[in-house]
């Protein structure tokens, strides 16, 4: 028999033979390694974030580093984990395999979208050790701040900007690979939801990145040639940054939450034994997220001074984009009706995110409409709310794909006793430490506040406490995955019953996963 | 039922409520019937699932029903919203608040100038949102009233009616460098006699230099001045390191500066102090950072320098 992807040897030697290998299973592997250990890093900064807070005045840092730290959390979770997260990892090693492929359409290029985010990820953290200092300005970089401040701003937003082009790359050989490549029989209709998902997110990907990449030329052109596109004091105008920054960054939390949509899509009938309840409901919803999620961006601006009708459209459009979003929850809880239920990590990771993916969406309805929204924008309740969509969507969704798909790519099986509690730690310290921002924000507390008037510390410890347990939650998991992933019980091809094309190949793949490409005669998701 | 400290409270308040109160409702029922479902499906009790493909009523229904629900929410958000947009009364009082690293200031039109707001209570009060710097965002949180002040905007604006005597915090909620967190001020609301008391009395320039009464009156206003531009959010008159030197001790010390990169002495005369305040980055005291403080020429004259001066003399 072949080997395995794992063991296979080709030209290249020892560590060679993955960053140079064109195999997508290794260079999803390779994202992975990179995604987890940024997120690591992304985390501690978090925590060190919330010892800060636990009281008021100085705990443990300055009021610049924390300025600091909680810039590079937010460029180092937004940039280089989330958006990449799960169509960089998951995509790249599954999106071939379930649609009965050898490969992406575009190998080689695929190996340059990883080494683009490799560049572009150390030039962005190198602005935390070179020049004047680390970026303070907030993932954001708004101005006119982001070209006042003498922070090192400019490798932070030149490494947003490489990073940007590898998203579009992958984007664009994502398209092309589930255009030309999808197995004989295989139908538009019957492609499972996790490659439609990333469907959808390829196309914002291409077409949303480009206007960032733009946006963050342009302070660089203002930092370095004073050209003032948007200083007042040379008649520019600091509102059209944040416009240009929100068109691409609102769309971009779509590229977050649409695959992780399609790794639950994935979970769930696997688990229950039963089709997706509305397969077809499930694939228009993740098209009009795509298309909804690129006229709602005014909606982080409420409060900048826009006209009152760019307000009320933007309220609106954005109280439409909660539709398809609430039409999958729906199809998720309905899955469940009459199944079989196999109670195990990935399902519990599948379950416990609808429920925070409910909340977080809910409270984006109060974000969503005007007059709650002035209130609370720019306070501690939108940091919970965008926590629980990206952390607890895109994380929890992240988390459940890496246990669900864990025994198809090291061929392994994690140990369960681990994995649960790990899962029931981080959920109990996640709804602690973000539980107590809605509170915090809904009386009052700006959010990127370095220290805080006393009547808000009661909800701050129980946040801070919160962070200790989760981070000890993920500790426990991804300690667990590590170990089992070297020593775990070899696992079978199919270990879960599961009916789309990557458990018909032998755990973990063979090179070039398919040694005869199937034919397809049905839809995704049938059980006997 | 809603304690109307501003005139907007209510209409806010009301949104808040209907929407959570929906959003409580639905989280609760469906995390209820999914735990249900886990439950009572799980493969002990059910060994053999259905295979449901879906249901298209099911599919319509709960397409159109959500879609009425945030069609709701959204009403009541621009109802509770719309009064905040539209004009303020004409016969509000007028007042300029003044954002800028990192203090808010208040402007009167008799030319009273404060640290914090003070305003009458049932009368309509309307702010000129102006930015000296960079962006921030003027918050109330218990008048439920937020707005950026933008620099270079001279839209930003903002009307209340105060209801309730009474103190309240004011943030800034955007972020906006260094000591964004401490950038906050208060809102006094004051019954209108009161207020019209205080109002009448330009005297007491800023209730807060009252009882300060050993220093010259040019030094007082030097005081003033530091006050109205803010200074004081950088510099502290008590020895404390802020973002700036203090002020405590200045005149006639020895300064280490750093010019065009070399570390050079200078005596600190008044020479010196109109530089440092037209032109702030050409000579940085070591051990900080250039680029923080802007220039105030033209906003500053050489003679209120000179009383300026005469206040860092009070502070040896
Ligand atoms: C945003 C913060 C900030 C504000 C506001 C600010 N300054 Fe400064 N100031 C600094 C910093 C930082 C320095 C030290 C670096 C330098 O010399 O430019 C400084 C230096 C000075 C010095 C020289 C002090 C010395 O020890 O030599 C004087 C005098 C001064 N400022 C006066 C003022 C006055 C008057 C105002 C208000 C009109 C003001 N500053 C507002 C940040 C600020
Ligand atoms: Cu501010
Ligand atoms: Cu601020």
């Amino acid at each position: 028999m072949e080997p395995n992807y794992l063991e296979y040897k080709g030209k290249y030697k020892g560590i060679f033979a993955w960053i140079f290998s064109t195999d997508h299973k290794r260079i999803g592997l390779l994202y992975l390694y990179a995604v987890g250990a940024f997120f690591c890093v992304g985390a501690l900064l978090g925590l060190l974030m919330k010892l800060e807070l636990i009281a008021p005045d100085k705990t443990i840092m300055e009021a610049q580093v924390y300025n600091s730290v909680f810039t590079l959390h937010g460029i180092t979770m937004i940039f280089l984990v989330v958006i990449p997260g799960l169509p960089a990892v998951f995509g790249n090693f599954l999106l071939p395999i379930m649609i009965g492929a050898k490969d992406v359409a575009f190998p080689k290029l695929n190996l340059l979208s990883w080494w683009v985010y490799v560049f572009g990820a150390l030039l962005a953290l190198s602005s935390q050790f070179m020049g004047s200092g680390p970026p303070d300005t907030g993932w954001t970089f708004y101005a006119p701040y982001s070209f006042q401040t003498q922070s090192n701003v400019l490798p932070a937003v030149m490494g947003a900007f490489v990073l940007g082009f590898s998203s579009i790359l992958t984007g664009l050989n994502f398209i092309v690979t589930m255009h030309r490549m999808r197995a004989p029989g295989m139908g538009w209709f019957r492609m499972p939801l996790f490659p439609w998902t990333l469907y959808a997110t390829a196309w914002i990907q291409l077409l949303a990145t480009p206007i960032v990449g733009i946006t963050l030329l342009m302070i660089v052109a203002e930092r370095t040639l004073g050209i003032g596109f948007f200083d007042p004091a040379k008649g520019g105008d600091p509102i059209l940054y944040q416009h240009l920054f929100w068109i691409y960054s609102h769309p971009a939390v779509y590229i977050m939450i649409l695959p992780a949509m399609g790794a639950i899509s994935e979970i769930l009938p696997t688990f229950s034994k039963k089709p997706i309840f509305g397969y077809k409901a499930l694939v228009f919803s993740s098209l009009a997220i795509a298309l909804v999620g690129y006229f709602v961006w005014g909606h982080h601006m409420f409060t900048a001074g826009m006209s009152g009708t760019a307000l009320y459209a933007f309220s609106f459009l954005t109280f439409l984009v909660a539709i398809p979003s609430a039409i999958k929850v729906f199809n998720w809880v309905s899955t469940l009706y009459k199944a079989s239920i196999d109670m195990q990590t990935p399902f519990y990771w599948a379950t416990s995110f609808i429920f925070v993916f409910m909340i977080g969406g809910f409270s984006g309805l109060v974000l969503g409409a005007l007059a709650t929204n002035v209130h609370v924008h720019d306070t501690a309740f939108v940091v919970a709310h965008f926590h629980f969509i990206v952390f607890g969507g895109v994380g929890y969704a992240f988390f459940g794909a890496i246990h669900y798909w864990f025994p198809k790519i090291w061929g392994r099986m994690y140990d369960v006793k681990w994995a649960n509690f790990g899962w029931l730690t981080f959920f109990i310290g996640y709804l602690a430490l973000y539980g107590p921002m809605f509170y915090l924000g809904l009386v009052g507390m700006p959010r990127r506040y370095f220290d805080y008037l006393p009547e808000y510390h009661g909800p701050n410890i129980l946040s801070s406490l919160g962070a200790i347990v989760m981070i000890g939650g993920l500790a426990i998991i991804i300690t667990n995955l590590i170990i089992s992933s070297r020593r775990g019980e070899t696992a079978k091809a199919n270990p879960w019953g599961g009916s789309t094309l990557e458990w018909t190949v032998p755990s973990p793949p063979p090179l070039e996963n398919f040694e005869e490409i199937p034919v397809v005669d049905k839809n995704p998701y049938e059980y006997k | 039922m809603f304690l109307n400290v501003s005139n907007f409270v209510e209409g806010v308040d009301k949104a808040f409520v209907f929407i959570f109160a929906i959003c409580v409702f639905l989280l609760v029922g469906i995390t209820a019937v999914m735990l249900y479902f886990i439950y009572r499906y799980n493969k002990k009790r059910n060994p053999k699932a259905t295979q449901i493909h879906g249901s298209t009523s099911l599919e319509l229904i709960w397409t159109i029903v959500p879609l009425i629900i945030v069609l709701v929410m959204f009403a009541y958000g621009w109802t509770g919203w719309k009064p905040m947009k539209e004009k303020a009364p004409d016969d509000a009082m007028q007042i300029t608040a003044i954002g800028r690293m990192w203090s808010f200031g208040f402007e009167y039109p008799n030319g009273k100038y404060t640290d914090s707001l003070y305003v009458p209570q049932g009368k309509p009060v309307e702010l000129d949102l102006v930015s000296e710097d960079v962006v921030h965002s003027f918050y109330i949180p218990a008048f439920r009233l937020k707005q950026d002040m933008v620099p270079g905007s001279d839209k930003d604006r903002m009307w209340f009616i105060a209801n309730s005597p009474g103190s309240y915090d004011i943030f800034c909620a955007e972020y906006c460098g260094l000591r964004h967190s401490y950038m906050y001020s208060s809102v006094v609301v004051m019954p209108p006699d009161e207020f019209e008391q205080w109002y009448a009395d330009t005297a007491a320039v800023q209730p807060e230099t009252a009882g300060e009464t050993e220093m010259s009156a040019d030094a007082v206003a030097g005081l003033n001045i530091l006050k109205k531009n803010g200074c004081n959010a950088c510099h502290s008159m008590d020895g404390t390191r802020l973002v700036g030197p203090s002020y405590k001790g200045l005149m006639g010390k020895t300064e280490t500066v750093m010019e065009n990169g070399e570390e050079k002495q200078v005596e600190i005369d008044r020479d010196y102090i109109v530089r440092a305040i037209y032109h702030p980055d050409e000579q940085i005291v070591k051990g900080y950072q250039a680029g923080q403080m802007q220039s105030y020429e033209g906003k500053i004259s050489e003679k209120e320098i000179d009383q300026i001066i005469e206040y860092f003399k009070t502070l040896q």
